[in-house]
């Protein structure tokens, strides 16, 4: 912040490395698709026209893992579906996060049985859960918000 | 949770082709997670290049145990799981189990709550064609379509919301008539959605239905006759589309369908461009029903009184004696159904759905079934898709509208 | 409309000598299992029974004899009506014909009583599990298989559930 006063109006700004490495993977994260149930409808209705998502810059939703950087389990996780869950959760390139949208995929949701899979946090590791069943639109981009939020937070030491 | 294993081809062997074994034609895995499959669907190709020789399915990735999880809840707590079978369609669920169960129990439902069941109901069938609409177009790269089909679709989320607090698993009908009744301002509501909307069907068929690109990648693809549909037990505008005329809310009228006057569209073709042209026209329909419901909506009572089976409003609770124990033993226990069995069935936007409900004397079901429509329909994905390319298998899938809950249960 | 449903409920009735009942308007027909596949191939060729609504199962455990009951729900379109036909099986090594050739879409349905009840179908062009992992073992729907289900955490044994809880190695 010093050097502009003294250099004048060059067109430089400077800031802390961390601050600009942040914010540029909070500018434009893409979601890989990954809505499994009922909560994938709510979250298609946020990329939707009336609460877009490509506001905050999430454009496109990625199919591929190896093109995203953020994986949204929309949905209730089944026994049968959580190798195949892993399985892309490592294939996605670091830096990766993921929300735990819905009750189903934070904690189990009203499912309480053999089939489910009680919280997506016994496979992969949450970022953000986003509770409601489903969550409306809203909430899933309050909880984009608080992810951006934590991101903006990051220490280099930490991964580099 | 299982590792991940290797499924080799000789488990296989039986369903595909000697070329495939070969090594001539290639196995392909269209994997449980694909933007076009709708959900998580897993499909094993036979392709000759980009044709599909054979299309096995292979499902389960979304089982919810639903079923077994109904037996240990009671038959009014278990109504919350029926949203979440098929989740486009959640009023349709909770209508044919509440059928169900008054048909068990033997209930009587007020003709308010028929009225206003129907009224949503046929809402909800407006906003799962705007569903299937909208991904059946964002599949065949037409985007527009689906932004304009979710901006419709806020629409009758909001008059659910205002209903029932919820906008998708509203979970509004209970067995004898409704949760509560519908707050001031939603006939309002539900006609402003009557005025504006056949203009916006008319947008959607101007974009589409002589569209030379949709056009081209949806005619004479996917196409199935009427008498191989039935005996793969196709249901609902995937069978219409082919000929017969079998709604359920025409052949075995429900819930005061009887009195309304309405058309069921129907096509010969039995391609994948006469199911678009079927469910276009069921918009219309819809719409007829909700305008005739609307203008003869009685008034009254919008539960059952019976106080064996319906708990009693909480104002009544701190008068009367008989309410306080019905409310008790209804909360605490539930009802008791008697040790037989029923089975019911609607018309749900995808087709038959039914539900067959055994009861064993005690307050939860001995057994639960839903005979649903998109686990039917799927099975005769191999017939439809056989000798076309991967391309157009995408529009197959779209046009048969499956819905994976509806699947795997 | 109902006239042919009973017309129909006699003629199989006296052909199988099987027992009839009703509930709430709806008739049923008890059938054995050797019977079915006949009865199947009677109601859609003569009595024009075009399509099978639903065909599922229901465990009876701990009684046995019978422990299942199969239940066929046919559905007739020209006719406009509905017909519930049960096979009662006596225990769970008694094996089901098949009628996968005469409904075709009984071939998804049989696999699905397979894979939750363990009911062996006879003459099945590809029987193997549906809906359940490949490998996984049990038949989750019969009665003496537990519902699976997981302790809720309140807040005086959250910390002793998560320790028993699987968590991701990174």
């Amino acid at each position: 912040m010093g050097v502009e006063q003294k250099l004048g109006n060059l067109g430089v700004v400077t800031a802390r490395l961390e601050d600009v490495i942040n914010w540029a993977r909070t500018g434009a994260m893409w979601p890989m698709l990954f809505g499994l149930a009922c909560c994938a409808i709510e979250m298609m209705a946020s990329q939707a026209s009336s609460y877009d998502m490509s506001r905050f810059g999430m454009e496109l939703m990625r199919a591929s893992p190896r093109q995203s950087d953020l994986m949204i389990v929309a949905g209730r996780v089944s026994r049968k579906m959580a190798p195949v869950l892993r399985r892309l959760y490592d294939q996605m390139p670091d830096p990766k996060w993921v929300i735990a949208m819905g009750d189903c995929a934070s904690c189990g949701g009203v499912f309480n049985n053999y089939a489910i899979v009680q919280g997506v946090d016994e496979i992969v590791p949450v970022d953000v859960f986003v509770a409601g069943c489903p969550p409306r639109p809203e909430a899933l981009i309050h909880g984009v918000m608080t992810l951006h939020e934590k991101i903006k937070t990051e220490k280099i030491k930490e991964w580099a | 949770m299982t590792q991940l294993e290797e499924i080799t081809v000789d488990e296989i062997k039986h369903l595909v082709s000697a070329r495939a074994l070969q090594g001539e034609t290639m196995l392909l895995n269209m994997g449980p997670q694909h933007p076009s499959t709708h959900g998580v669907l897993r499909l094993l190709l036979e392709l000759d290049g980009e044709v599909v020789l054979n299309c096995i399915p292979d499902i389960g990735f979304l089982h919810t145990g639903i079923e077994k999880n109904m037996e240990a809840k009671t038959y009014e707590k278990a109504e919350v799981m029926t949203d979440r079978l098929d989740y486009l369609n959640t009023m349709g669920n909770n209508l044919v189990y509440c059928m169900a169960v008054e048909k068990l129990v033997d209930l009587d439902v007020p003709p308010r709550a028929q009225a206003i069941r129907v009224i949503m109901t046929e809402l909800q069938r407006i906003a799962s064609h705007l569903v299937w609409l909208g991904t059946h177009g964002l599949d065949l790269a037409a985007m527009s379509v689906f932004l304009y089909c979710f901006r419709e679709r806020e629409i009758v989320l909001d008059i659910m919301e205002m209903c029932s607090g919820q906008r998708m698993m509203t979970t509004f009908f209970r067995p004898g008539g409704l949760w509560r009744d519908v707050p001031a301002g939603w006939e309002e509501a539900v006609r402003n959605f009557l005025k504006i909307f056949p203009d916006r069907v008319r947008q959607y068929e101007r974009l589409l239905t002589n569209n030379p690109l949709f056009k081209d990648r949806t005619q004479d693809i996917g196409v199935i006759d009427a008498e191989t549909a039935m005996r793969w037990g196709l249901t609902g505008p995937t069978l219409r589309a082919c000929g017969p005329a079998l709604d359920l809310r025409k052949t075995r009228p429900y819930s005061g369908y009887e009195r309304f006057d309405f058309e069921v569209p129907t096509h010969t073709k039995g391609d994948v461009y006469a199911r678009y042209l079927v469910r276009m026209l069921e918009f219309t329909q819809s719409l007829r029903i909700i305008e005739q419901a609307l203008k003869k909506l009685p008034g009254g009572a919008w539960r059952s009184d019976d106080r064996k089976f319906v708990p009693p409003p909480r104002a009544e609770l701190g008068v009367s004696m008989e309410a306080l124990i019905h409310h008790f033993k209804l909360w605490t226990e539930g009802f008791l159904a008697p040790k037989e069995s029923v089975y019911t069935a609607v018309e749900s936007p995808r087709g038959e759905l039914g539900v067959y409900l055994e009861g064993d004397g005690g307050p939860k079901p001995h057994r639960v079934y839903w005979r649903t429509p998109s686990f039917v329909n799927l099975q005769a994905l191999p017939v439809l898709a056989k000798g076309h390319m991967v391309a157009d298998l995408v529009a197959i899938i779209g046009s048969i509208d499956i819905v994976l809950g509806d699947v795997d249960r | 409309m109902a006239d042919h449903r009973q017309t129909t409920l006699q003629a199989l009735q006296e052909k199988f000598s099987a027992e009839a009942s009703e509930f709430r308007g709806d008739p049923r027909l008890i059938v054995s299992p050797s019977q079915i596949r006949e009865a199947a191939r009677l109601l859609r060729e003569q009595y024009g029974f075009e399509y099978l609504s639903g065909l599922t199962a229901s465990d009876y455990w701990p009684q046995y004899n019978p422990r299942f009951h199969v239940v066929y729900v046919f559905s007739s379109f020209q006719h406009n009506c509905r017909l519930e036909v049960r096979v009662p099986l006596a225990d769970e090594e008694t094996v089901l014909p098949s009628i996968s050739a005469v409904y075709y879409s009984a071939d998804w349905q049989e696999r699905e009583i397979y894979d939750m009840f363990g009911i062996r179908i006879a003459d099945h062009p590809d029987l193997r599990r549906l809906i359940m992992p490949h490998d996984w073992e049990g038949y989750p729907l019969r009665k003496d298989y537990p519902l699976g289900y997981e302790e809720v955490q309140f807040t005086f044994n959250v910390d002793e559930i998560d320790l028993r809880k699987p968590k991701p190695t990174e």
